[in-house]
């Protein structure tokens, strides 16, 4: 683990909401996007001149697109009830990241010039011109919003800070300042199909190694095939898990679920990410060339089901925006959900009794679980309310004798972010990322002392990373993160699976 | 910012990574390493050599499962692990010693 040049939080046994410091983290903004990166995207390469002129442009564009964002910076009442929810508040303490004191960095350019009071009385109602100053905390405070939707959940008017954030960051996209992380991953997607810029051939590598290694630990030929046509499954999936711990431990589980019911499936190259940073940025149109990407996999290969692997915010893209964006889908089968996700695919599954699944093998873990924020508050799975909170839970009960939940107030519809969502998982942001993690880490170690939890299990690749990366600034272990399939993965006994604890396995059953 | 290397300067990127891999030269892993407090042994070179050769054939850095693999497979079992690899580079096997070899950073969600 690195050095930390800044203060680690310490973690309290009970959540306090601390007093403002004023300009905490205005020192921190990512860096900047690179001219290729922008032209790649379709934006400006470097900051434009007559940018306040085009910048206002570019939000005339947007309020007159999205209803939602005139109603948003219309309707706050100031009523305060958002500014002890956001993880950035509560971890950085700075004012500017209190959901209201964020929005009100776009309202008051808003005001100025989209509403009468403000172009008449700036002052008397808080307006402001966009100047040099305000752009400057626009980029950073920006940039410490995870678009994870917890304050909307306690808004009263249900004012949405992420997708003031996204406009914010189309804006600035459209005058030439990008944010380097999110950009160029994007790129990579257009130009080689995932975030990592992982090619055909290393992941046709990677994978050959990933049957390898099931079959040692297993003696069952289970295959992970790359595009392979006529498959009934196309699985899109997030590129780390082709590459990170314990992402790629959850990917051997999918294709052992998939093996043990028989269907075949397949994964692209053309599509080897299920990731989308359009959606991060507040691009429609890259959002759309991201998705289209897989609508053109799931063509070429002829499936008739599309599943998506573990990922936070691609499963927010997939269940509310996919048909929008790359649909229709008339030509998949329509007896199954569109798009499916694996945790109701595997749950589908467990409530069949098609997985013989062992318990005891997970008796090394005393599990707790992390909604991921794109999950739980911008999607649902299977068909009941609730069931995504409810269906990952009923997969970890299903394959673990341990599981305790966090307290109530940090989890389902009011988790807390991981802290590195939204596209600021990067290590320029690094001190936001660690202090952003704090209620959610707070959480956890209290069900650690309390409960002997030892692992907590999340189906975000970015969570899963983001807590690699930040749980040993606190203390704890990076490998305590892990993949809900990993837990699906080591209790499944595959037919046919060579196993020298059977006997131990049948006396605990017994 | 740049690096001197044997006198010779060396552009890197924001992040410290070197501009153009096609550049590298063993000096370079070495000053980059002293700036980090870290002293190179021959493990560190071994996988560093290592990465350069996977990224040589495939044009990416390889995954953390397949480097381990390929590490326990060349220089035994126990040394087959992410803790190790932890071990020899403390900021991660993929950032660190990527840096080293001259690789480009990995990017997306890991």
């Amino acid at each position: 683990m690195a050095k930390a040049d800044f203060q680690v939080p310490v973690l309290k046994q009970y959540p306090e909401i601390p007093e403002i410091e004023p300009g905490a983290t205005a020192h921190s903004s990512p860096f900047k996007s690179k001219p290729q990166f922008q032209a790649e995207l379709g934006f400006p390469g470097e900051l434009v001149d007559d940018w306040q002129t085009k910048a206002l442009d570019k939000m005339g564009d947007l309020l007159g697109r999205y209803r939602s964002l005139r109603v948003y910076l219309d309707s706050c009442v100031k009523c305060g009830s958002c500014t002890d929810k956001c993880h950035y508040y509560l971890g950085t303490h700075d004012p500017k990241n209190m959901p209201v004191g964020r929005q009100d960095l776009m309202r008051k350019v808003y005001r100025r010039h989209f509403t009468l009071a403000g172009r008449l009385f700036p002052k008397l109602v808080g307006a402001e011109e966009l100047t040099e100053e305000v752009l400057g905390d626009w980029y950073s405070y920006f940039h410490q919003c995870s678009q994870c939707r917890r304050c909307s959940v306690f808004c009263p008017y249900g004012i949405d800070t992420a997708e003031i954030s996204m406009a914010a960051r189309e804006i600035m996209d459209h005058i030439g300042v990008g944010q380097k992380y999110c950009n160029e991953i994007i790129g990579k997607v257009y130009k080689i199909g995932n975030n990592l810029g992982l090619p055909g051939p290393a992941l046709a590598d990677t994978l050959e190694g990933l049957e390898e290694d099931v079959f040692d630990d297993t003696g069952v030929e289970v295959k992970y095939p790359l595009d392979q046509e006529g498959a009934e499954i196309l699985l899109v999936t997030p590129s780390a898990d082709f590459f990170a711990e314990p992402h790629v431990d959850g990917l051997i589980g999918y294709g052992k679920v998939f093996h043990e019911t028989g269907v075949s499936w397949t994964l692209s190259s053309h599509a080897s990410e299920a990731a989308n940073f359009g959606m991060f940025i507040g691009s429609y149109e890259n959002m759309r060339r991201v998705a289209l990407r897989i609508r053109e996999a799931a063509i070429k290969l002829k499936v008739k089901r599309i599943v998506f692997g573990e990922c936070g915010h691609a499963w927010r893209v997939a269940y509310s925006f996919l048909n929008t964006l790359a649909g229709p889908w008339d030509f998949l089968d329509q007896r199954y959900p569109v798009p499916q996700h694996i945790c109701e695919f595997t749950y589908g599954l467990i409530q069949e009794g098609k997985l013989n699944l062992d318990k005891t093998r997970n008796d090394d873990m005393v599990l707790t679980y992390h909604d991921s924020c794109n999950v739980a508050r911008a999607s649902r799975m299977g068909d009941r309310p609730g069931g995504q909170f409810d269906i990952p839970r009923a997969i970890i009960r299903a394959t673990c004798n341990n599981f305790y939940d966090m307290d109530e107030e940090t989890i389902r519809d009011r988790t807390f972010c991981c802290g590195g969502g939204g596209g600021l998982l990067t290590d320029d942001l690094m001190e936001i990322r660690v202090k952003g993690a704090q209620p959610r880490v707070e959480a956890l170690n209290n069900v650690m002392q309390e409960k002997g939890v030892t692992h907590m299990a999340a189906i975000c690749a970015i969570c899963k990373s983001q807590f690699t990366k930040v749980l040993p600034y606190y203390g704890m272990d990076l490998d305590q993160i892990v993949s809900v399939h990993q837990l699906v993965s080591n209790a499944l006994v595959l037919t046919g699976e060579e196993t020298d604890d059977e006997d131990e396995a049948a006396d605990e059953a017994a | 910012m740049p690096i001197e290397v044997n006198g010779k300067t060396f552009e890197t990127d924001e992040e410290g990574y070197l501009a153009n891999i096609n550049e590298w030269e063993p000096g370079v892993a070495e000053v980059m390493s002293k700036e980090d407090d870290l002293e190179l042994t021959d493990e560190h070179w071994d996988i560093i050599n290592y990465l350069r050769e996977y990224y040589e054939e495939y044009q990416i850095a390889p995954a953390v499962r397949v480097l381990t693999k390929a590490v326990g497979k060349k220089f035994g079992k126990d040394k087959g692990n992410s803790k190790y690899l932890y071990g020899l580079f403390p900021y991660g096997p993929a950032k660190q010693a990527c840096r080293y070899a001259g690789l480009p950073k990995p990017t997306g969600c890991v």
